[in-house]
Formats: C-alpha cells, sequence, structure tokens
C-alpha cells in the first residue's frame, strides 16, 4: 500500500489526506507486476498441478520413485469392493474420492490422476503441454520477481513501505495489529496509506521468501543447472527435497492469495481493485464520528 | 456409500461446467493457437542458451556408491521384441555390434567386447524423469567422443542420432544430441550399470548417458549412431521419439 512521494512523504505543513479523499497508492510497476503476477501464477499452479499428475508421489533427498519411501503421495485403490481415491501423508490417509485421485472428468469418464481436470493445464492429462505451459511462464515469473525486486530497490520501495522498523516489530505492535486484523477494524485516513506490520510480513515473506523459493527448487530439479549450480540442489537437500518444497511452497503461494483475496473483498474490494488497476485509492473514512456515536 | 460418492462426483461435474471450466477450456483453446504455442514452445530455446552460457562445459554431480537407489526404476520399452535382438540376447551379446555411421569419414562396426576394451568412464550419476521421479546408478562405458574421433566425424556433421532396437507404442524409438553434448566428457555408451551388464529393462547391451539432460534422452537398446548435418528427414524430424510423438522438448536440460 505504498503511495507517491508526495502523499507519503508531504512536507510537514500540507494538509495531510483525510478520510473520503482520492489518492495515488500503486505505482505502475506494482500494478503492472501485480496483473501480470496474477496470470502468471495462476497458469504455473495449474500446469504444476499437472506436472506432478505425471508422478503423484513426493520424497525428500536427492532420488526417489516408486520402490522408494515418499512422505506424499496421492492415488486410487481398492478398498473394500469398491474403488477410492486418497491422499497420503506419511502413516495417514484419507478418502478423497471425487476430488483427488479419483474423479470423474467432463464427459463421464472415471479417471485416476491425482489432481482433477478443473485445476489443471491443460483439463486432459498431457506431460508435454503443461510442462511448455510452465517452463515458458516460469521465464516471466522470474524475469518478472528480478526486475520487480530492482525496481523496488532503486525506487526505495522496499525501504518506505516493506521495512518493518524496529518500533513495529515490538510485541505491543504485533500484538495490536493482530487484534485489529481479528476484528477486521481496517485503517482508515491517512493510516490507510501504509501497510500494516502483518502486511508487511505477508509481501516480504512472498517478495524474498515464497516467489524466490518457487523459483530456486524449480531450478534445482533441472539437471542441466544442477551440473552448473550443484549448490542449488545440495542446499535444499537434493533433487527430490527440491521437487517437495517445490509443492510445499506453491501451496504456501495458494495460502497467501485466499488471505489475501479475503482481506480485499473485506476492505472494500471495489476500491482496493480500482487502485491495484489504476493505482486511485479512496482513503476510508475515520472511524472516529460512528465510534462517539456509539 | 457409492450413492454418495456418485452424487459428489455429479456435484463436482456441475462445478467444473461452471466458471473453472470455462477459464480451463480457455487455456486449452489457446493452446490450439499455432502462434500462441510456438511463443509458449520458444522458451526452450532460452533453457538451452542460458545453460549453454552458463555452464556449456559444467560436469553433472557425481554421488558416491552409498548414494545409489535400492531399486532403479525401468521406464519405457522394458523388452524388446524384435527376433534378431532376442537372439543377440541370449548369446549375451557376443555376435552384436554397434554401428557408426552417418557423416563420419571411416564408418565403424564395434562388437560389444571392442567396447569394453576401450579407455572406460565409470559414473555414478542421478538420472531425473521428466514425471519428476529420480534414481542414482553406477554408468560404465567409453566416451561418445572417443568413437566420434575413430570414426572421424565429418566437419559438417551437427548432430549425433542414437537408433535404438525397440519399438516403443510400435515406432522406433531413437533420439539425439548436438556436439556439445556429444563431446562432454560424461557423455558415454553404457554397457554397465551398477557393477554389471546392462539388463534388457535399462536398455542392454547399449545406453546412451547423457547426464545434464531428462531421461528420455538416455536411449536405450542402441545399435546404430549416425553422425547428421539435421534432424529433419529422421523419423518425424524432431530429433527423437517423444520429441516427434509426445511435444517434449529437444532440449531436455530442464
Amino acid at each position: 500500500m505504498h503511495c507517491e512521494p508526495g502523499v507519503s512523504e508531504a512536507p510537514s505543513g500540507a494538509p495531510q489526506p483525510r478520510g473520503g479523499d482520492l489518492v495515488r497508492r500503486h505505482r505502475l510497476a506494482t500494478r503492472l507486476w501485480h496483473w501480470v503476477n496474477a496470470v502468471t501464477l495462476l497458469v504455473l499452479l495449474m500446469s504444476g498441478l499437472m506436472i506432478f499428475n505425471a508422478h503423484p508421489r513426493l520424497y525428500w533427498g536427492e532420488y526417489g520413485a516408486n520402490f522408494d519411501q515418499l512422505w506424499l503421495a496421492i492415488g486410487s485403490a481398492r478398498s473394500g469392493g469398491h474403488e477410492i481415491g486418497y491422499l497420503r501423508l506419511g502413516h495417514m490417509q484419507w478418502d478423497t474420492s471425487g476430488w483427488l485421485g479419483l474423479w470423474t472428468d467432463p464427459n463421464g469418464g472415471l479417471q485416476r490422476r491425482a489432481f482433477p481436470h478443473w485445476a489443471t493445464i491443460p483439463t486432459s492429462y498431457s506431460l508435454a503441454f503443461a510442462r511448455i505451459w510452465h517452463l515458458a511462464f516460469a521465464w516471466v515469473l522470474a524475469l518478472g520477481l528480478t526486475a520487480y525486486l530492482l525496481w523496488s530497490l532503486l525506487s526505495r520501495h522496499l525501504q518506505r513501505d516493506i521495512h518493518i522498523t524496529r518500533a513495529e516489530w515490538s510485541l505491543a505492535n504485533l500484538w495490536a495489529d493482530l487484534r485489529s486484523h481479528a476484528a477486521l477494524r481496517f485503517p482508515t485516513g491517512a493510516e490507510a496509506l501504509h501497510y500494516s506490520v502483518f502486511q508487511k510480513i505477508a509481501y516480504a515473506g512472498v517478495l524474498f521468501g515464497l516467489l524466490p523459493m518457487m523459483i530456486l527448487t524449480g531450478l534445482a530439479m533441472s539437471p542441466g543447472t544442477d551440473a552448473w549450480a550443484p549448490l542449488l540442489t545440495e542446499v535444499v537437500g537434493g533433487r527430490q527435497s527440491a521437487r517437495s518444497l517445490h509443492f510445499l511452497c506453491a501451496w504456501g503461494l495458494v495460502g497467501f492469495f485466499l488471505v489475501h483475496v479475503a482481506m480485499v473483498v473485506l476492505a472494500g474490494p471495489l476500491n482496493e481493485l480500482r487502485s491495484i488497476t489504476t493505482g486511485w485509492f479512496r482513503l476510508p473514512r475515520e472511524r472516529d464520528v460512528r465510534e462517539e456515536g456509539a | 456409500m457409492s450413492r454418495l460418492l456418485l452424487s459428489r462426483r455429479r456435484l463436482i461435474g456441475a462445478g467444473a461446467a461452471g466458471a473453472g471450466g470455462l477459464l480451463l477450456s480457455g487455456c486449452d483453446r489457446l493452446f490450439d493457437n499455432p502462434m500462441f504455442r510456438q511463443t509458449l514452445e520458444g522458451a526452450e530455446h532460452l533453457h538451452q542458451a542460458s545453460q549453454r552460457a552458463l555452464g556449456r562445459n559444467a560436469l553433472a554431480r557425481e554421488f558416491g556408491a552409498g548414494d545409489i537407489s535400492p531399486v532403479f526404476r525401468a521406464n519405457g520399452s522394458r523388452s524388446v521384441a524384435d527376433p534378431a535382438y532376442r537372439a543377440h540376447l541370449a548369446q549375451g551379446f557376443a555376435q552384436w555390434s554397434l554401428r557408426v555411421d552417418g557423416l563420419v569419414a571411416r564408418p565403424l562396426a564395434l562388437p560389444l567386447a571392442a567396447l569394453k576394451a576401450l579407455p572406460q568412464r565409470p559414473q555414478i550419476t542421478r538420472h531425473d524423469c521428466v514425471e519428476g521421479w529420480s534414481a542414482i546408478g553406477q554408468w560404465q562405458g567409453p566416451r561418445l567422443a572417443l568413437l566420434l574421433d575413430m570414426a572421424r566425424l565429418a566437419p559438417e556433421a551437427r548432430y549425433i542420432v542414437f537408433h535404438c532396437a525397440d519399438l516403443y507404442r510400435g515406432l522406433p524409438y531413437y533420439e539425439s544430441i548436438d556436439l556439445v553434448d556429444a563431446y562432454h566428457p560424461q557423455t558415454i555408451l553404457a554397457w554397465g550399470m551398477n557393477g554389471r551388464p546392462l539388463e534388457e529393462a535399462h536398455g542392454a547391451p547399449l545406453r546412451l548417458r547423457v547426464e545434464r539432460q531428462l531421461g528420455y534422452k538416455q536411449a536405450k537398446f542402441v545399435t546404430r549412431i549416425e553422425a547428421v548435418s539435421s534432424l529433419q528427414g529422421i523419423h518425424g524430424g524432431q530429433g527423437g521419439y517423444w520429441e516427434d510423438n509426445g511435444a517434449y522438448a529437444w532440449y531436455a536440460g530442464i
């Protein structure tokens, strides 16, 4: 929720924007990257799920195939006279018939792939097509993230809007932010120009944690990259560990997405969508009047 | 229970016809557009160019004997139906020989014993399947570079094609690599695996190891090596069985 220098760093004496004011919130680079990323990550997730379907088992370490110990598997099996789809995690197993491992395609055919047609690109099984989608959009993600991080550094976006100060790390502040999030009390007036500490943690976690991890673990699975950058694969504990982490971080991003969208909906979806598309954001009106009246 | 299952499935079917279905069929339709698909497929050139720029001569990681997979999964063709092949297998490939021809000054026919008599390179490497699984094994055989030098590769040769004895889904399996990979020190023609002669399931008597690429490049049952200037005109023209029949990338470094 960073803003134009003229807004966030108004010289003292200039009038502070108030609730109801229309302000410039997101700069062009952020808006552009946001929407390119939204499409890119969706394509990467769905084509990634199809790639997972080619071998729906996950292992730790350097090697891992059908005869080796796995920690996650999606499949189908006969159980008491009928067939079920299952998700297996270590020693636990859940019946996921209809959703994972055993489901019906739009033509009524019974399918035994891990993720169903509505979750994958392409809709019907093709590892080759999924790889074409995935490995092309991986470049968009990697180059986009690199460019955006560079821009964020040079434009001081990181320093001004994402950097978490010592005061913000204080327990009192974390507790206060947690409480206002839990109560769905969103900042108003000029306060709404800045990210709260949990917003900063979330965005920094995605920018410096999940997205780089997706790219690095993806590269660590490439035999060509493993030859010139073996450290990448070694650091994460092997190619199969890289594959497992790639999978887990992808779901981490899905988790971020769900919270992100929930917050947008709760905070006023039209205003939020306008600001991430056009840059213009109407500051929510201060609450004091209503609170005093209550 | 089964009725419950059925209604749940029906529900999902209905859901798929909704918003998600629309978006997805949109993606499938987009992919049918040749321009769009070619643009996406263009990423293969970026992969090859970037990996070559960053590590043209980089060696694939080699592992210790303790890292070898307890069971090395065999994939693709696990046996060969061809009667001539079966006869060779029964005789321990004593009468078998590898042909090296195409754009070479001196075509060769090398019996297995001759391949074993050449300087050997043993290497313990990780086999990475395009599907996502990996297995570590020890491979032994002469370097491909040695064979190409013996046959005196012609200057106009650009690719090395590996013709295989097996039919996969009724079509001959084959693969190809360029000269950067052909002359790479870890590119060998393995006749030994984990200290024993290659088993049929793993491509006896000879399989290619091109360690910086995915499993489908590691052609098994290699019977003939052909040097060519272009991949056009060889089978489907895309440089390999899966490249022709499955839309897999020819450059399989990622």
